[in-house]
């Protein structure tokens, strides 16, 4: 286990989030049985101060499931999650809404994550206004000023409404929103795939700018390998509700150990492509979550699959410094990536 | 610019297409010229709403109110397209031009099965089936297995009875691409075949279509916004900016050496992980609205290099050996860049 | 699909013209609901004004101008314009007041409903779970029932009046607002500025009253706009069958249910009534219309 709950900001145990399809009385006599996806299952790991953590993995995979679940915007099904030594998955309501001004979210979609109906100044204010934090009108003004003025938009800006902006100026805002509160720790739920390249680069410059002036820890969720390459100290790699694996960034990505690693770093399009890289073809599509594969659920496209993966389910160990994998292969030290040509 | 030769399969020059809107005109593709040869994998980058799908739309004939071509030509193996009527453009396209949609998870028909959607380009426009009757479905049904197995469905007989929703996004989008292959075009125009995919899925997608470029023949024009997908499969690109081609040429040319501001900021601005622990330098500001855009540089207001010369319609300026740009600064730009190195 | 698009290639003449064509659609649409506006407000102008508008009190009954003609036909008096009822009331009088009694009903059904549905509709469609199953079912059962006849039973239960009207009228209106604020909930409360909301620690209350109903307040206000239309109609139904205000107070259903009987020789009774009730329906129908489109972005460009 590579949490060290003493010294980590944030401390997930074998978290869980199923969802549950609906079931009413109709379902119930006619005998269909209740539809249950398993989005998150089993999860564990630990987020130290100050570190950025990304979370890789393909769409559907239980990223943002994830994400809300420490937080709690949907209710884990079981697990815990510990923030700065509090349980947070025990608190009460009063308690959970202090905690929240420390745990914030910024989201992907950078049109419906703000209210059409609010101006910047009600949007960028609410968190003051609902926590108390400042005691007169003019004092939250002045806050949300220098917040929205940190994240590089104007105050002229203030009381105009979202869709007067562009992309990446609403995420800008979304932003703002989340770190007008002063909070500590930031789930970013792929902040930067719904824009424009130019205008990605904008923002990670601006959230790596605010993470060293504010101290910030991030859990940065992407399916972008170049993004999370570039921004992580450590990477987490899911694959159908499980981190198969995690580590420091350079061993992930110059040494990955999981089939599924190695087939995603093998994916990626390079723009400095001198050579053509060695390229793990990956056959068949991502199962569904709603009958996930016995065993390893990798094994329904691994080209390593033996016949213990598909019974059995591997117990993730430990293969280097701080690096974890789960996989019934690791110790025969097989590869993908080495000699397949170029 | 290379002349109507032989090798040439689509010549674009001049192309302006506008958008009536009640705000005012919007300019999306304004006097873009391109050009494709047969077998060549072109690679069309550039921001969002910069008029990708637009010019290749319009290449199409699938300009609908309230936009429309308002000039240019579009030669496609020495044929005037633009002067062509409704019927005979109907004919080209599917059958020596296709394209697949961005949208491929709308872009199928959901009331018809897979099968029938892949019959219907077929029945259109294949000329060599059968003429009638059992000989000709029987031929019609063993093309459809032939194109979806190209694609890589597995056990594509059954897989033709069943509807897009049976599908994932990825088999859709493959779906897609076997039914603009079905009448075997001269010229695929694969418009965003891999942004709404995965990236171990999108790497299938996009060989793929590369395998069957080279078996076939076929010239392809991939639109993506993602430089690397743009490296790895296309021998030329074309960047596109705010409705004009900003720069062309070889891509290992213009990846390695780019001339155009925007290009370069484009690929400064690609977080990659080599770049850890530097600063990423990002294109500062904001894509200028296309209604009444002043006779300037369209990246003036973003351009590092910017001056009071750039205030006037820019030409595209040859850049090197096959390679144009489209800034005054060129020769400049090139000879800074030697000097930082 | 492109592939197989047939749709014809834009050249410049067609695009110009449907444009053309488009823009003058627009154009006469939003005048016909800007002028079926102006005369709901006649309408309600005449209604609140009504004693200072109409040119005799309602109910005084002259027995001499028992079923007298409009002015303009053999017999007619300009004093009473639209001629006089079976009991000699003026006609025109009595539907100057008539339409205080439907817009009222209308109105005050339409309020008290919308006002029950969005509250019963915010709690189903965010609190979810028991909630939900009980209201809706309660909608489900509502809706199993023929309207008129379920008014009539309740009517003849609680006796004949005003508020009994709007009582019975509302028990089962306040379903529609409900249902249409359930679904709009349901599909706002996945937004991600909600989600937003509840991460920075809004409460439930400040969630549903301050993120959700503002961003759901247009459809309601449309749908009830046009509700008011079907509201009138069956207050009139009501009054026709004797279940409405009870007389001598003036309703256009109860005006028209009056005249039944004389219609082949007094035609007036029953039709200028008849044709206040179409206009007053129309005006709100073709308004709250132009109100949708102005509402709903999907009709804009
Ligand atoms: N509210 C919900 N109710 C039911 N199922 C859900 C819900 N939210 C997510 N799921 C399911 O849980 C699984 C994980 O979804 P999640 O949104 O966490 O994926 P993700 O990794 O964030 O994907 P993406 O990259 O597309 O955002 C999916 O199968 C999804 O269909
Ligand atoms: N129907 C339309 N009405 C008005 N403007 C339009 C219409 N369709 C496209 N445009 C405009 O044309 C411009 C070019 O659009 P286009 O779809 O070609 O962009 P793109 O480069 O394909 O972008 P993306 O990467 O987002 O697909 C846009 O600025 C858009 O505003
Ligand atoms: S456990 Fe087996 S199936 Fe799973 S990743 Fe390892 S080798 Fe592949
Ligand atoms: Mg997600
Ligand atoms: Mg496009």
């Amino acid at each position: 286990m590579i949490a060290q709950a003493d010294t980590a900001l944030l401390d997930v145990q074998r978290l869980s989030k199923t969802y549950l399809g609906r079931h009413n009385l109709a379902d119930r006599l006619s005998g269909r049985k209740q539809t249950r996806v398993q989005a998150v299952s089993d999860v564990s790991f630990g987020v130290r101060p100050g570190e950025i953590l990304g979370l890789i993995g393909e769409s559907g995979c239980g990223k943002s499931t994830l994400g809300r679940s420490i937080l709690r915007l949907h209710e884990p099904s079981a697990g815990k999650v510990v923030f700065d030594g509090v349980d947070v998955t025990g608190l009460d309501d009063a308690a959970m809404k202090a905690m929240r001004r420390r745990m914030q979210i910024i989201f992907q979609d950078p049109y419906a994550s703000l209210n059409p109906r609010r101006t910047v100044a009600e949007i960028v204010g609410l968190p003051l206004k609902l926590h108390g934090l400042t005691k007169t009108p003019t004092e939250a003004r002045d806050k949300v000023v220098a917040m929205v003025e940190k994240v590089g938009l104007k105050s002229a800006h203030l009381d105009r409404y979202p869709h007067q902006f562009s992309g990446g100026q609403r995420q800008r805002i979304g932003i703002a929103r989340a770190l007008v509160s002063n909070p500590e720790f930031i789930v970013c739920d792929e902040p930067v795939s719904a824009l424009d390249v130019s205008i990605q680069a904008q923002i990670i410059e601006l959230l790596t700018d605010l993470k060293q002036e504010m101290g910030l820890t991030y859990l940065f969720i992407s399916h972008d390998i170049s993004v999370i390459g570039y921004l992580s100290d450590r990477v987490a790699v899911m694959y159908l509700g499980e981190i198969v694996e995690m580590g420091p960034v350079e061993s992930i990505l110059t040494g990955p150990r999981h089939p599924y690693t190695q087939s995603l770093m093998s994916a990626v399009p390079e723009v400095d492509a001198g050579v053509r890289k060695a390229r793990v073809r990956l056959t068949g599509d991502l199962p569904s979550p709603l009958s996930p594969p016995s065993g390893c659920k990798f094994h329904t496209r691994c080209p390593l699959a033996i016949d213990i993966c598909r019974r059995q389910a591997p117990v993730t160990e430990r293969v280097g410094n701080g690096h974890q994998a789960a996989c019934h292969r690791l110790n025969e030290n097989l590869s993908l990536l080495d000699p397949v040509g170029t | 610019m290379m002349q109507n030769d032989e090798n040439t399969l689509l010549e674009v020059s001049g192309l302006r297409t506008v958008f009536d809107t009640r705000a005012g005109v919007v300019c999306a593709v304004d006097g873009v010229d391109v050009t494709v040869r047969r077998g060549e994998c072109l690679g069309v980058v550039g921001e969002s709403g910069s008029g990708k799908s637009v010019t290749f739309g319009s290449v199409m004939g699938l300009v609908r109110a309230p936009g429309r071509i308002d000039a240019g030509s579009i030669i496609f193996e020495g044929q005037d397209l633009r002067a062509l009527g409704p019927g005979q453009m109907r004919a080209i396209r599917g059958r020596d031009i296709a394209m697949t949609m961005q949208d491929a998870l709308t872009a199928l028909n959901p009331a018809l099965t897979v099968g029938e959607q892949i019959r219907e380009v077929l029945e259109a426009h294949d000329e060599e089936l059968p003429a009638r009757g059992a000989a000709r479905r029987r031929a019609i049904r063993e093309r459809a297995v032939e194109m979806l197995g190209l694609v890589g469905i597995p056990s594509p007989g059954e897989r033709l009875r069943q509807y897009p929703h049976e599908f994932s996004g990825g088999m859709r989008q493959r779906i897609m691409i076997a039914i603009a292959l079905a009448s075997r075009p001269k010229l695929l125009i694969a418009d965003e075949p891999t942004t709404a995919l995965d990236v171990t899925i999108q790497a299938q997608v996009l060989e793929l279509i590369s395998d069957i470029r080279a078996r076939l023949g076929m010239s392809v024009v991939l639109i993506t916004h993602d430089l690397g997908v743009v490296a790895e499969h296309c021998e030329r690109v074309m960047v596109m900016y705010a409705g004009q081609v900003v720069e062309q040429g070889p891509t290992r040319d213009v990846i390695s050496a780019p001339q155009h501001p925007y290009t370069k900021g484009l690929l400064a601005s690609i977080p990659r992980p080599a770049l850890r622990g530097e600063r990423i330098h990002p294109i500062q500001g904001q894509v200028p609205d296309l209604i009444d855009l002043p006779p300037q540089c369209r990246f003036y207001s973003r351009c590092p290099l910017a001056g009071p010369d750039c205030l006037k319609n820019i030409a595209m300026q040859p850049a090197g050996p096959r390679r144009m740009a489209r800034c005054i600064r060129v020769e400049n730009a090139a000879t800074r860049q030697e000097a930082e190195v | 699909m492109t592939a197989i698009d047939n749709g014809p290639a834009a050249s410049a003449d067609p695009v110009v013209n449907s444009i053309f064509r488009r823009n003058m659609a627009t154009f006469a649409e939003n005048r016909l609901a800007l002028g079926s506006a102006v005369v709901v407000l006649l309408f309600v102008l005449m209604a609140v004004f009504a004693p200072f508008i109409a040119p005799h009190d309602p109910n005084v009954t002259d027995l001499f101008r028992r079923l007298q003609p409009p002015a303009w036909q053999e017999g007619g008096d300009w004093a009473y314009l639209l001629g006089c009822d079976a009991l000699g009331r003026d006609i025109l009088s009595r539907i100057i007041y008539g339409a205080r009694i439907s817009i009222f009903v209308g109105a005050a059904v339409v309020l008290v409903a919308t006002t029950i549905g969005i509250v019963a509709g915010l709690a189903a469609g965010f609190l979810r779970g028991w909630v939900d199953t009980v209201i809706s079912r309660v909608v489900d059962i509502l809706l199993g029932f023929p309207y008129l006849i379920f008014a009539i039973g309740l009517m003849a239960m609680m006796g004949p009046g005003l508020i009994n009207i709007i009582l019975a009228l509302v028990y089962k209106e306040w379903v529609i607002p409900c249902r249409v604020v359930r679904g709009e909930t349901l599909a706002t409360r996945e937004l991600e500025y909600v989600e937003a909301a509840r991460a920075l620690g809004a409460s439930s209350r400040h969630i549903m009253m301050r993120e959700i109903l503002p961003n759901i307040l247009s459809p309601v206000i449309v749908v009830s706009t046009i509700r008011m239309a079907h509201v009138i109609i069956l207050e009139a139904s009501l009054s026709f069958l004797g279940l409405g205000v009870q007389p001598p107070t003036a309703s256009w259903g109860a005006m028209v249910a009056d005249g039944r009987a004389f219609i082949m020789q007094s035609w007036w009774v029953s039709t200028f009534p008849g044709i206040a009730i179409l206009l007053l329906v129309l005006g709100i129908n073709v308004a709250s219309q132009g109100l949708r489109d102005a509402f709903d972005p999907r009709f804009h460009e």
